[in-house]
């Protein structure tokens, strides 16, 4: 669009022809107040907080829907605008309940905002207010009708935003009110006693974030405390693989800090305004009165019992080192996490090949990392970025449901079609639910993505095979349509894997390709080399600098299920399990540990933790700095946000392992170079400080490396060794940016008849693993959820 | 144009709902007739109609209840036999009729949207009708009653009591 020149307050503007006045103000950093007008939503206009007098025209104009012309010339203050928004505050304030010293929303109110800015104290209106009590839409979801200002932010947000369309509006003038989709007379007859309206829908809470007042509430932060009395702190999300970016209100408790609130108010990460049920609730595991607050060791009566952090620690690491003596270091497995950082994950495979001595180390792997990594061997920029999904003109997701495993990858695509109307294009075996935006869908056979992988690279044998429900055209079209594309991002979900997935890069040779995982830092557990078969980088056991430099073992280690089948055998000595429920998932037979030193590492006493023969109590994501890679490649900086005394990180509890086995630390983890400082430990539980600290002193071009503990000096090494992520810029990453990573294009390790050992979590937006349980709020949104009417999460 | 199967309307309504939902450029335009005419048979609007409605011109349940609730003339409870509805704007304000609803709520003993426990009478405060030349007017289903005075209220609601009036909804 050819630019225009337009006068905004005298100043001269330019900004492109179709330009919202608003958006083209605020650009120019002239703020116009509105309610309803909310970037990336449709129109409005319902609030009339953003008149502005435009010169020759007749009467004061919205600035919200009025689009910039050539010689505009605007005015957006004066005593007659003023007088407008103060006219339309006494309005909307003639029904509202002015309960702002228990509002939730008190502090961090726009209706509170412009009333203290417009100065609308007084009200003409001598009719009482019309009041209605409140009410509970669902677990997390409470409206507060009286305070609502009908801006309509909520409906559109469900609407356009989440399509879900859960919210609408009844009745007309005052009296007119947000409902939610299930009325109240057919829940009472599903659920008797429920005489309240019910919400039938994903339980995102988009709606309270959008809402400019208090009148939609969460039901796990209401009334706990006030904006200003928690510190907010921005870190990654640690429940699925997407990475989004969640603000956490913290405040002090008596054992440390918990955490009251989640929501995503400063926008400051690649999800922009978008948050799901689980990054915005489900910290409340963190709570959890069963954390594990002690050191627990199996005592010869069979009880584990809490005893010292030093008993623990010494009892432990003599005997892991007695075994490695007398058993060898092949004897011993580790099992490593989705969820902890990448600090911790590189340190653990370092701890298991150069402290045990061995390659037995894996994880529970949820997307096939390594094939993806091989495929595109040779190639540049071919891995495509969460922020790919924001602003592709052409995308295709085959298998996966974005909408309920990874929710920022679905709410992307749904945002790219609605505002840049991007093509999408989806073949999936269910017809899930984003098909509704998708320019053409194609239903696969349900094992019949490698047809369709064939059928996709030319062989139209393939076809019969990968979809029976697809006309013969259909498939063709589809095909044609893809090949047409110059640039597509191939998202692909984890039903597709191994050869099968190595089939479909090389069918789409020009598009770029991103693997949905399951974890917060899937991605990273994969990087960091928590593999049997592949160091760091996916650099192999032999030949390559790093394994030079770790001198471990060059045949590749036992799997995580041929760790187990060792145990059978009695051929495991000792098993390190660190934040991961292999019993449960896996279904292992718990006697096939019997005879081995169990270790586990966790915040509950997991399946797995109840029959370990010693359990640390170890923090979790929220409670620890680092950085974590989505299951895109995109790396971020976590910051600690909660404290709860009695845990510790894992980062130090292996490096504690290793103390006490009589390693030297400084060969495990390179610290003690940089400058020495308080970095913000000594004060206490807030370390989310000693960030803030971190960035000055990189800005200085100073180094912050000062404990054994502290997970820079390992990222120091990261970045040294790890291809791929030498690339990393340190103030990128401390300035809470994500950067897109993609491992090197030479030198990866070739992986021969590999086994399938990528087992798919999965998780709905309501479950996130072994966690589930640990939340309350997600087992009531499910028991919400089970007695709705209909179920807007099936296929619509 | 999808045909409801099980429709719960008579065939000759589910006929012309079938051809209200072609005759409009974008189908929800339907949405207001087809509420009349399905509020006509079935009495009020039930939770069943909305479905029914919602499902024949695909729509969401909540967006044919946004529109049901935003209209006075739409109901969701059964009205009496006959619905009596007072005119109080303002010609026939001028010449009583507020007096004649006052009137009809002491004889019906039923307040404004209330139905008399044999569910014969219910009684509504309503605005303009259209019958200013002859106020007071009061409308009872689909028939009109002008020049009223109390008096003549009284010998109309015995005429529908007794059965002597028309029965048209």
């Amino acid at each position: 669009m050819p630019d225009v020149n337009f006068i905004v307050d005298g100043q001269k503007l330019t900004a492109p022809a179709g330009t919202l006045l608003i958006d083209a103000c605020k650009s120019a950093g002239i703020e116009i107040p509105a309610f309803c007008y909310y970037p990336g939503l449709s129109l409005q206009a319902a609030c009339r907080m953003c008149v502005v007098r435009i010169e020759k025209a007749p009467k004061l104009a919205t600035a919200c829907t009025t689009t910039v012309a050539e010689g505009m010339n605007v005015t957006t203050e004066s005593p007659e605008i003023a007088q407008a928004r103060k006219a339309t505050l006494q309005l909307l304030l003639g029904n509202h309940p002015l309960d702002c010293p228990v509002c939730d929303a008190g502090g961090e109110c726009e209706l509170q905002d412009m009333t203290f800015k417009y100065g609308a104290a007084d009200s003409f209106y001598t009719e009482p207010k019309n009041h209605r009590e409140e009410q509970k839409w669902s677990p997390v979801v409470y409206f507060d009708r009286p305070r609502c200002i009908l801006c309509y932010r909520c409906v559109r947000m469900c609407g356009e935003g989440m399509d879900v369309f859960a919210l609408g509006i009844q009745n007309r003038g005052s009296s007119s009110v947000i409902a939610p989709n299930v009325p109240s007379q057919l829940a009472s007859l599903l659920n008797a006693g429920a005489d309240q309206a019910q919400l039938d829908c994903e339980q995102c809470g988009m709606c309270i974030d959008a809402c400019p007042v208090g009148a939609l509430t969460s039901g796990t932060y209401r009334y706990k405390t006030r904006p200003w009395e928690m510190n907010h702190v921005a870190t990654v999300c640690t429940h699925c693989g997407d990475g989004c970016k969640t603000t956490l209100g913290v405040r002090s408790v008596s054992d440390g800090s918990e955490i009251v609130r989640g929501d995503n108010r400063d926008k400051s990460g690649m999800n922009g305004d978008f948050l799901c049920n689980k990054g915005r609730y489900a910290f409340d595991f963190t709570n959890n009165i069963e954390r594990l607050t002690s050191p627990l060791v199996r005592q010869a009566d069979g009880k584990l019992k809490p005893v010292s952090w030093d008993e623990a620690l010494k009892f432990t690491g003599k005997k892991l080192r007695e075994l490695r003596d007398t058993r060898g270091p092949q004897s011993i497995g580790v099992i490593g996490s989705n969820r902890t950082t990448n600090e911790e994950n590189y340190l653990l495979q370092k701890f298991a090949r150069t402290v045990l001595g061995t390659n037995n180390i894996d994880h529970h792997r949820t997307a096939d990392f390594v094939t993806l990594a091989n495929a595109l061997q040779g190639t540049t920029g071919r891995f495509a970025s969460q922020r790919n999904v924001e602003n592709a003109q052409a995308l295709l997701v085959i298998g996966g449901d974005p909408t309920n495993q990874a929710p920022l990858t679905a709410w992307n695509l749904r945002t790219n079609v609605r505002l840049n109307k991007a093509r999408l294009y989806i073949a999936n075996h269910e017809e899930i639910k984003l098909r509704r935006q998708a320019k053409d869908f194609i239903q696969v056979q349900q094992f019949g993505y490698g047809s369709l992988a064939s059928y996709l690279a030319g062989n139209n044998a393939a076809a019969e095979g990968a979809s029976i429900v697809a006309q013969a055209d259909q498939l063709s079209n589809f095909r044609t349509a893809i090949q047409a594309e110059e640039k597509l991002i191939v998202l692909i979900g984890n039903e597709v894997r191994g050869g099968e997935l190595a089939n479909l890069i090389k069918a789409l040779p020009n598009a770029r390709f991103a693997l949905m995982a399951d974890y917060v830092n899937s991605r990273g557990a994969s990087d960091m080399g928590l593999l049997p078969d592949a160091l760091p980088g996916y650099q192999p056991l032999s030949g390559s600098a790093l394994a030079n430099e770790y001198t471990a073992p060059t045949a590749p280690g036992l799997d995580l299920l041929a760790m187990f089948d060792a145990a059978t055998r009695g051929d495991l000595s000792a098993l390190y399990v660190v934040g991961s429920n292999p019993i449960k998932r896996f279904g292992i037979d718990p006697f096939a540990l019997k005879d081995t030193f169990f270790i586990v590492q966790d915040l509950f006493l997991t399946e797995t933790a109840q029959i370990a023969d010693v359990v640390f109590p170890a923090a979790n994501l929220y409670e620890k700095a680092g950085s974590v890679t989505n299951s895109y490649g995109d790396l971020q900086l976590v910051s600690k946000a909660a404290d709860k005394a009695g845990t510790r990180s894992d980062f130090e509890l292996i490096v504690r392992l290793a103390d006490h086995m009589g390693h030297d630390i400084k060969t495990l983890v390179p610290f003690g170079k940089g400058l020495r400082a308080d970095m913000g430990q000594s004060r206490g539980a807030q370390s989310g400080e000693a960030d803030r600290h971190a960035v000055w002193l990189m800005a200085n071009n100073m180094e912050p490396k000062l404990s054994p503990f502290d997970p820079f000096a390992i990222l120091d090494e990261i970045q040294r060794v790890v291809p791929g992520y030498d690339k990393l810029l340190r103030l990128q990453l401390l300035s809470g940016n994500d950067q897109h990573i993609a491992p090197a294009s030479t030198g990866l390790v070739q992986i021969e008849n590999r086994k399938d050992l990528v087992l798919p979590s999965s998780d709905t937006l309501f479950t996130s693993g072994s966690l589930t349980r640990y939340s309350p709020m997600l087992q009531d949104v499910q028991r919400h959820q089970e007695t709705e009417v209909a179920d807007h999460l099936a296929a619509d | 144009m999808a045909v409801v199967p099980n429709t719960i309307f008579s065939p000759e309504t589910a006929a012309r709902f079938d051809k209200l939902a072609s005759i409009y450029p974008v189908k929800r335009s339907a949405l207001i007739p087809m509420l009349l005419y399905a509020q006509d048979e079935v009495g009020y609007v039930s939770d069943e109609v909305v479905a029914e409605l919602a499902k024949r011109l695909d729509l969401l349940e909540l967006d044919v209840r946004g529109v049901l609730s935003y209209y006075s003339m739409l109901r969701t409870k059964p009205a009496g036999k006959y619905n009596v509805q007072v005119c109080t704007n303002i010609s026939c304000m001028l010449r009583g009729g507020f007096e004649l609803l006052d009137h009809c709520k002491k004889t019906l003993g039923i307040g404004h949207k209330g139905v008399t426990p044999d569910g014969l009478f219910s009684l509504e405060e309503v605005e303009c009708i259209g019958a200013c030349c002859w106020a007071p007017a009061v409308q009872v289903n689909y028939d009109f009653h002008d020049d009223l005075t109390p008096a003549k209220m009284d010998a109309v609601l015995a005429d529908y009591a007794a059965g002597r009036g028309k029965d048209v909804k």
